[in-house]
């Protein structure tokens, strides 16, 4: 495995981390607070923030750096995630996701929003700088300095100058609040193996980390050290003996080396207070060389008692000091002196506990998969299931003598290659989640860009589809939340006029339906501005002015290309990108769109798409000595047309009348140029399908060979687009077969001929 | 000696093959397989020398009828007929040819340049002549045959 296979896998699991990030950040926005949630989201940034760190992309660590300790206060209680702080913890979470995805790609980040988010998480994590100082002073103090850390923590905005002094009374009585922290002094036992290094991972870094957490004291090991001719270079021979008084006590300890916990030996113990001063007692060889990061500081809080609270306001700043302090943490640790002490009594019972927290923080039991070794196996059972079938066939005419052993054996044969494709289709099956998250970022920014107040939900998150199909979804989800939240919703203003809610709402659910998975997307805004789009479609030359259209058709004319409703071009629309593309993304995913609108009360986008663009239930037909597949999402009805029934339109139309309306008949074979003369239709089938566009067709087929699911094979993989053809499959007796593109077919059907799409795209 | 090795210093090695009276060789690195013919599925709208696709181990593969698409007359395929497997840019093309003839290993000593001749398409996909054993065997670039395939994978 190279260098860069593990960053890849590093910014996979930033991906997770950022999904679990946000998904957390929005718990709590919603009034979650449960402190695992906060933990959760603590380590999703730690996390980053570390892998960050052992690849050297600095600009992430620095940003994940002060996050990370902003939400450190929240996570002690010392920081309120009300409103206010977690619109910039969002905020941070979305500028964090660019750094990680512009460390992967290489492109920029908007420099300033980063800066500014950094000096509002600083001013968050700092409003309590003066509070928590103050605190062993305040708590038999009157009201209001204890009162101070909420409202600090509530207006981030004001955190210098002004502060509000509101009387609370909970303070009076409040005994547990942890005004001063209760510190553990934690013994410590590092001794790394070789693993360590030959990952990646740096003792120093992590001795820095965890001089980070409060006042350290340390010594080096030396003792193993073997003389320079016995030296193997690749060996770890030094050991470390650490004592650190932090607050975050033995779990903040462990999470430093969260990394690097399989490669080393640690020990951790806690001790008590009074045993840490007389253990500090004992062992004076540590007296000499205190690791104390405040004496670096350039500031007054030089003391010990003052640097406690290090972690919790450290800043870029700090991490700087931090950096020169390791310098001269590398010559403290080389002169310490190498006793040895060894706390054996706890090792078991602490390598229990280690196990333990290992096992609850351990994610859901899933493995990681190239997605190209998933559609491999799709591919190789998709050849089973048809070489499955070709034996199948060739027994059967071979053996006809009825019940034989290799019948049954077939049989049996048959259920477990559906079986096996079954469990392959599923492992490309993933919940919507991601795409859906991403989605409430998208609506946070735009509202920002609007300065509307929008509150997205989402249901049905969980809804499973194939990952193809969810990483083709969020393109043109994106753009109809655009358009909902920037066309859909109206102004605050003009909804209280309108005796609405401020806040609009944006609602996004996921559903399966019969074998589809459908989503909607509904706000509840003004709704669809039917004679403006009226209008539009006129000055374009769309639509006739004197024509007259339903409801729904005019609704349907914003999937017009070129069509956009917004007067002026905005930030977020009016790009020349309107939902024509939406429309076409979607469809080219196997899926429809529609929308229903009600004036006044919003709008609807319906978009069912197949659960997978691996396989298709098909109806598999004869047409012109060719077998071909229709898509059976596409099918009404089939029928047999009587004569009386088929009625000639014009020259060369035909109309075929189904219960007393007329359909125009579509001949495929001469659409696909499989023939030149015109079948007689009473010979064939008609096959009634709902074109996109609205309205049905009879496409006349010469014989239904009956229903399949056929597994769907790329042809533009070796040749090219074909006008007519979606895709093309493989049949149970190893022929290819092609599957109808039925939207195609019935445009040119229109008039629109297939064969001048084809010079179109041949030119193109 | 490395296999590179060794091909630098014998040469390229070709695979020769027959269409009608004809002689024809391609790189041998380009033929993924060689497989008879069976009947392909049409196309519609396809150029007349695609006969159509099979199916290659669950991949689509288009046949081109080799003959036609050097301009000359269609083959009637049979079951003698071969199918020649060959990646063009990243696509697989199965081209159908009478009869695959030789291996051939030349080095750039053995190829003559293409004789100065009036047809642009044979100018097009020949890369020059190769004398061998009093038989003329002409070189052929796929790219140049398929310009759509390669300026789509490109």
């Amino acid at each position: 495995m190279d260098m860069n296979e593990i960053k890849e896998i590093f910014f996979q699991e930033c991906e997770e981390q950022l999904a679990e990030l946000e998904s957390g950040l929005l718990k709590l926005n919603d009034g979650d607070r449960d402190p695992e949630t906060v933990n959760a989201v603590f380590r999703a940034v730690h996390s980053i923030k570390g892998g960050a760190g052992a690849f050297g992309l600095d600009e992430l660590v620095s940003f994940a750096h002060v996050f990370e300790t902003t939400l450190d206060c929240v996570r002690s209680n010392k920081l309120e995630p009300n409103q206010d702080v977690l619109k910039v913890m969002l905020k941070s979470a979305d500028v964090l996701a660019d750094l990680v995805s512009a460390s992967r790609d290489g492109g920029g980040v908007d420099d300033a929003r980063s800066k500014q988010l950094i000096r509002e998480l600083e001013a968050l994590a700092k409003g309590e700088v003066p509070a928590t100082s103050d605190a062993p002073a305040a708590k038999p103090a009157p009201a209001p300095k204890a009162a101070a850390p909420a409202p600090v923590a509530a207006s981030p905005a004001n955190d210098e100058g002004f502060q509000p002094i509101p009387f609370s009374f909970d303070d009076f009585d409040d005994e547990e609040v942890p005004v001063a922290p209760y510190m553990p002094t934690c013994e410590i036992q590092f001794r790394p193996k070789r693993d360590l290094y030959s990952k990646g991972n740096e003792a120093t870094l992590l001795l820095r980390d965890l001089s980070r957490l409060g006042e350290m004291s340390i010594r080096c090991d030396m003792e193993s050290l073997p003389l320079l001719q016995d030296m193997n270079p690749e060996e770890a021979y030094f050991s470390w003996k650490i004592s650190v008084s932090t607050e975050k006590g033995e779990d903040g300890v462990r999470s430093v080396f969260e990394f690097a916990e399989w490669d080393c030996d640690l020990e951790v113990r806690t001790i008590e207070e009074e045993v840490a001063a007389s253990a500090e007692d004992d062992e004076l060889p540590m007296q000499p060389v205190p690791f104390d990061l405040s004496i670096l500081d350039d500031g007054g809080e030089a003391d010990g008692d003052a640097s406690d609270e290090e972690p919790a306001v450290s800043t870029v700043a700090d991490v700087a000091a931090v950096e020169t302090a390791s310098n001269v943490f590398q010559i403290a640790s080389a002169r310490v002196d190498a006793a040895k002490d060894e706390p054996r009594a706890a090792v078991a019972a602490q390598q229990n506990a280690s196990q333990a927290s290992a096992a609850s923080t351990a994610a859901a039991p899933t493995i990681r998969v190239d997605l190209d070794r998933v559609d491999r196996l799709i591919n190789l059972v998709g050849e089973l299931v048809i070489n499955q079938a070709m034996l199948s066939q060739s027994v059967i005419e071979n053996d006809n003598n009825g019940v034989s052993s290799i019948n049954m054996g077939l049989e049996e044969l048959q259920q477990l290659t559906r079986e096996i494709q079954d469990s392959v289709m599923a492992i490309r099956a993933q919940p919507v989640k991601p795409v859906f998250q991403r989605m409430s970022r998208i609506v946070r920014e735009i509202a920002d860009v609007t300065g509307k107040s929008v509150r997205l939900i989402t249901e049905g998150e969980n809804t499973e589809v194939d990952k193809t199909v969810i990483d083709k979804l969020a393109e043109p989800l994106t753009h109809m939340i655009r358009n909902a939240v920037d066309h859909g919703l109206e102004t605050p203003e003009k909804r209280v006029a309108a005796g609405k809610n401020p806040e609009g709402t944006v609602r996004l659910t996921a559903k399966h339906r019969s074998g589809r998975i459908v989503i909607e997307l509904a706000d509840d805004g003004g709704g669809i501005n039917r004679e403006k789009v009226r209008q539009k479609a006129i000055d374009n030359d769309l639509i006739a002015a004197d024509a007259n259209l339903s409801d729904e058709e005019i609704d349907n004319l914003i999937f017009h290309a070129g069509f956009s409703t917004a007067d002026k071009i905005s930030d977020i629309s009016g790009r020349g990108v309107g939902m024509d593309v939406v429309k076409r993304s979607i469809q080219a995913l196997g899926g429809r769109i529609s929308i229903s609108s009600k004036p006044g009360q919003g709008s609807v986008f319906t978009m069912s798409l197949p659960l997978t663009l691996a396989v298709l239930d098909g109806m598999v037909v004869t047409v012109a000595g060719q077998t071909l597949v229709v898509p059976l999402t596409a099918i009404v009805e089939t029928l047999q047309p009587e004569a009386s029934a088929i009625h000639s339109f014009g020259a060369s139309q035909r109309l075929i009348s189904i219960r007393n309306s007329f359909c125009p008949l579509v001949d495929v074979g001469r659409i696909l140029n499989f023939r030149s003369s015109r079948a007689n239709p009473v010979e064939g089938v008609a096959l009634l399908v709902e074109s996109e566009g609205g309205g049905q067709r009879a496409l006349m087929v010469d014989a239904i060979q009956g229903q399949r699911q056929v597994v769907i094979k790329s042809l533009e993989a070796n040749y090219s687009h074909v006008p007519g053809i979606a895709a093309a499959t493989i049949l149970g007796d190893g022929r290819v077969a092609l599957i109808l593109d039925v939207d195609a077919v019935v445009a040119a059907s229109r008039g629109q001929s297939l064969k001048q799409e084809m010079s179109l795209a041949a030119a193109g | 000696m490395t296999y590179a090795a060794k091909t630098l210093s014998q040469g390229r090695e070709l695979i020769a093959f027959r269409i009608g009276e004809q002689e024809f060789c391609v790189n041998i690195m380009a033929v993924r397989e060689i497989r008879g013919w069976t009947p392909a599925t049409p196309m519609p709208h396809a150029p007349h020398h695609v006969l159509g696709v099979l199916n290659l181990r669950g991949a689509v593969l288009p046949i081109v009828d080799l003959s036609l698409r050097l301009g000359m007359k269609a083959a009637e395929p049979t079951v003698r007929h071969v199918i020649i497997v060959a990646q063009v840019g990243a696509k697989i093309v199965g081209l159908l040819v009478d009869a695959v003839s030789d291996i051939l290993t030349v080095t750039d000593e053995n190829v003559q340049p293409t004789p100065d001749i009036a047809s642009e398409l044979e100018k097009n996909y020949a890369r020059g002549i190769l004398a061998i054993e009093g038989r003329m065997i002409c070189m052929i670039e796929l790219e140049s045959l398929f310009p759509s395939i390669e300026s789509e994978a490109a």
